[in-house]
């Protein structure tokens, strides 16, 4: 007797408990890998999962064995010359003895290291463990199509298709109770008076009960079964969907000191970001402002790989970034970030300006704006200004320097880290 | 010779339930007519991610969370997406009834064959085959696994997720010296299980506490005659742990004794490789060959079949790149084929080795080669100087001491002897593991716990060993001592930890 059963559609992912103890077992060594994956790959494809290598003394689950030495025997298939007695030289590279597994086995001595690959998702929990988005808070209520209707108890008011049959008959029930009350009470004391004179043989107080019983009786059915105001209607009402949204700014001077490798460090930050925005908030849109002596908005294309050369103004790029917020992105409907990525390079009259700028018409109105200068040389004029205003805003202002491709996780990593709640 | 008129079961090669019913129903008759005694069949389609997972869970339908099934899903999944490996076409669990997996990529041969082979197959093999008649209880291990999944992830709720691991790695690195290999055990219940386990945590306890009392014994008497305890070498380790360990939690003490069961329950399979798997693909061979003579199927059918069929048993020689050892299947399938020829077509060789045997009946010798033996006595009992020929078996000593290999013998009249007893022992698996026993738990000193190895053939122990005494150490809480004898004598001692003033 047999039964065939079809478990296709059971559970999947049955394994995924113990892919997941596997994974945090292993974190320290993932996070390292993931680490060096940001750092070396190519920017296109940041998102891709990530081979994980753990070396295999790590991870092995160690029984009892037998180890190298001593006499053991095996009987292996395929002989073609051999007849008993026979000497046969050691294979190389088992020096010690070993060949307890025949000649095949004797490469690979040195344990490889176990290597997996981490799917897409695990790669980005991990790039992004431990971090968090400063200051997210900001939810519009926006848009026509983001509404849904939710049941708000009953009224007494409404359309015929929104009646609630059940509540209707229980206020029905509810008011004929109150309302009879008084005459039933009076019927059931003129039954027992009845039934009273009945015994007693009282023609007259009989008629006059009867009657009575007759008028009360009328009385309680003049009462109606169903009145207007027993009728109770569902109550529905339209509540917005809260949808977060963000919009990240991405600032970069072009200027001719700005050569491709440090705009290339400049890109794997804004992807960074861009990422971890993208898992914060269902919407996420950028603005791409590059900017010599003036800025301009651009698109992606252009913003990395368009070259063009002048002098720096980096207040052109800030005035643009608040041009651009006032025009599209109301702080009150938008979580704003800002990323500017620098060489430090500024027309030294220009920094007081965008201290000022930055402190007065655009730090009050963003989540965060993160500054990151990359250069091997030492600070100028803007990272002391900018010192300056970070001071001022603590919570919404960081700066960090970068000097190679190495350095941008940890970077990355320092600015959004998870602040421990005092 | 007339042939039967054709009654194919199917012209196409796209299997659809109906189609498997009708194939199971088919071969279960044939089956019943070679005389094969199975467990009901269960069989379930899956797909091949839920094979992974079935591969990872070493084969448990039912298994508790460890990262260490994790480590083996990303190593299954990883090989098979990268096409380093295929799947194996079923999985069949010692239950009764019986499970077998199919994997719903398989053809409609692959299906058949599947079912000729795990669930007729291997499934006599469970029902039929002392050691598993005796060692596992197929109609309790389901409900066993359940509640061992449902009790370790209780104890993950209460104690946390880290120490329930901890517990649990100590536990594996020991499973293979979780067997009594000579008693019989009780059989398990799940039942029993749940409602004696309480009462078990408190009795432990309260004698365990009798044992580790630590009131100063009057010293009168001399010290020398004191026993020792245990009195006698004890070599199932983890059973000496659940009863004697002096600083397990009850919850711990459970947890060692549900992976002793499971590694109790697995450990006829670990005896009966060659066996288990040489009957199965006996079976399926001749049960697909019985289908196609009564035609059932059709040629194209009999060609896919035979291609796997010649794929499974391929045996590479050993200087063969792709060489990995003897290769169980082929091994069994060859022995058991030969008892079938032997009984049909002796010999003078077969009359002279195996007078028992030669002429009689083969439906009546096969099943005994089957019930009443595992890999080691059944090779040493049954593999004939034919199959030893065939497979061209020759016998290689590796000593130490010497600075050459020495073939000891090959397959000729002098070596046939010597080549059986080799590969014999070869899967007895108290040679192929250490041997080693618990001699002393010093109960009134120090509470360190002595283990003895006894080397087999001069072999040390491997490098792994001071890993898992640290397993054991941290099960036993304090000292752990292994010393290595030869001859009487103790070659190689360690102790863990190794600075031991630090005990517990």
């Amino acid at each position: 007797m047999s039964y065939v059963i079809d478990r296709r559609e059971n559970a999947k992912n049955k394994s995924a408990v113990n892919r997941q103890r596997f994974l945090d077992r292993y974190k320290k060594h993932i996070q390292k890998s993931v680490q060096e994956a940001v750092d070396k790959r190519s920017i296109t494809d940041i998102e891709r999962g990530e081979e994980v290598h753990i070396p295999s003394e790590d991870i092995s689950e160690p029984v009892f064995a037998h180890g190298k030495g001593g006499k053991r025997s095996v009987v292996h298939p395929g002989n073609k010359e051999f007849i008993a007695g026979d000497r046969v030289p050691r294979p190389s590279g088992s020096g010690g003895g070993g060949g307890g597994e025949g000649e095949a086995s004797d490469q690979g001595e040195g344990a490889d290291d176990f290597v997996f690959r981490l799917t897409q998702d695990e790669f980005l929990d991990f790039l992004f463990d431990n971090l968090e988005l400063p200051n997210l808070t900001k939810r519009h209520l926006k848009g026509n199509n983001s509404f849904k209707y939710e049941h708000a108890g009953f009224t007494s008011d409404g359309v015929p298709a929104k009646l609630s049959i059940s509540r209707s008959m229980m206020a029905a029930k509810a008011r004929r109770i109150a309302l009879t009350g008084v005459s039933r009470k009076k019927l059931e004391a003129a039954a027992s008076a009845l039934s009273e004179a009945e015994e007693e043989g009282d023609e007259v107080s009989v008629k006059r009960l009867e009657e009575e019983m007759v008028k009360l009786e009328q009385r309680i059915d003049r009462v109606a079964f169903l009145d207007t105001n027993d009728l109770r209607y569902n109550l529905y009402v339209k509540r917005p969907i809260p949808t977060s949204q963000a919009v990240m700014f991405c600032l970069m001077d072009v200027s001719g000191s700005m050569d491709q490798a440090i705009k290339d460090m400049a890109k794997r930050f804004y992807l960074l970001l861009y990422l971890f925005l993208k898992r914060h908030y269902e919407r996420t849109e950028i603005v791409f402002i590059r900017h010599h002596t003036v800025a301009k908005e651009v698109d992606e294309q252009e913003f990395f790989y368009s070259r063009e050369t002048g002098g720096t103004v980096v207040s052109s790029a800030l005035k643009k970034m608040q041009e651009v917020m006032a025009e599209r992105y109301s702080p009150d409907e938008w979580n704003i970030y800002g990323a500017q990525a620098s060489d430090g390079d500024n027309w030294n009259d220009d920094s007081p300006t965008c201290g000022k700028l930055l402190e007065e018409s655009i730090l009050p109105f963003v989540q965060y704006f993160a500054y990151v200068e990359i250069t091997k040389r030492s600070h100028q004029a803007l990272w002391r200004e900018y010192a300056a205003v970070g001071e001022k805003f603590p919570d919404a202002f960081a700066q960090r320097h970068i000097k190679e491709v190495s350095d941008i996780f940890p970077v990355f990593h320092d600015l959004f880290q998870k602040k421990v709640v005092a | 010779m007339r042939r039967r008129k054709s009654r194919f079961i199917a012209e196409s090669n796209d299997w659809t339930f109906d189609l498997i019913e009708k194939y199971d129903r088919v071969i279960g008759e044939l089956a019943a007519d070679y005389g094969l005694d199975t467990y009901p069949n269960q069989i379930e389609i899956i797909r091949s991610d839920q094979m992974m997972d079935a591969y990872s869970s070493i084969g448990m339908p039912v298994g508790y969370n460890h990262w260490s099934f994790g480590k083996h899903f990303v190593e299954v999944q990883q090989n098979y997406q990268k096409g380093y490996m295929g799947l194996a076409y079923e999985i069949v669990i010692n239950s009764d009834p019986c499970i077998a997996y199919l994997m719903e990529e398989n053809t409609l041969t692959m299906q058949a064959l599947v079912i000729a082979h795990a669930c007729y197959g291997h499934n006599s093999f469970f029902k039929g085959n002392y050691l598993f008649r005796s060692w596992t209880d197929a109609s309790a291990i389901i409900d066993y696994l359940v509640f061992a999944k449902g009790y370790i992830s209780e104890c993950e709720a209460r104690h946390g997720l880290k120490a329930v691991e901890e517990t649990l790695d100590s536990c594996h690195a020991l499973m293979n010296y979780g067997v009594d290999r000579y008693k019989r055990p009780y059989p398990i219940s799940a039942e029993e299980e749940k409602r004696r386990q309480a009462e078990r945590a408190e009795y432990v306890q309260r004698n365990l506490n009798d044992l580790w009392r630590t009131l100063p014994k009057t010293r009168t008497d001399e010290p020398s005659d004191t026993p020792t305890f245990p009195d006698e070498p004890q070599e199932n380790l983890l059973y000496f742990i659940e009863k004697n360990a002096p600083l397990l939690e009850p919850w711990q003490r459970e947890i060692v004794r549900i992976v002793r069961k499971i590694a109790q329950y697995f450990y006829p399979q670990r005896q009966t490789q060659v066996m288990n798997e040489g009957w199965a693909t006996f079976w399926h061979y001749t049960l697909m060959n019985r289908l196609y003579d009564e035609r059932y199927v059709n040629d194209a059918f009999m060609m896919e079949f035979l291609t796997s069929h010649t794929g499974v048993l391929f045996q590479p020689g050993f200087d063969h790149p792709r060489y990995q050892g003897i290769n169980p299947y082929a091994l069994g399938f060859a022995m058991y084929s030969d008892i079938k020829r032997i009984c049909e077509n002796p010999t003078d060789e077969d009359r002279e080795w195996f007078p028992d045997i030669a002429g009689g009946d083969w439906l009546e010798v096969l099943p005994i080669a089957m019930r009443d033996f595992k890999d080691e006595s059944f090779i040493l009992q049954f593999l004939s100087p034919k199959v030893m020929r065939d497979l061209r078996l020759f016998g290689i000593v590796d000593d130490d001491q010497e600075s050459e290999f020495e073939v000891a013998a090959i397959h000729d009249s002098g070596g046939y002897k010597c080549v059986r007893e080799l590969l014999a022992s070869q899967y007895n698996t108290s040679d192929c593991e250490p041997n080693i026993q618990i001699v002393k738990a010093d109960v009134d000193g120090d509470r360190s716990l002595t283990l003895r190895h006894q080397q087999h053939a001069r072999r040390p122990l491997g490098d792994t060993t001071e890993h898992v005494m640290k397993h054991l150490h941290r099960l036993w809480g304090f000292p752990v001592y292994m010393e290595s004898v030869w001859n009487d004598e103790v070659v190689s001692s360690k102790v863990c930890p190794e600075s031991s003033d630090q005990a517990a």
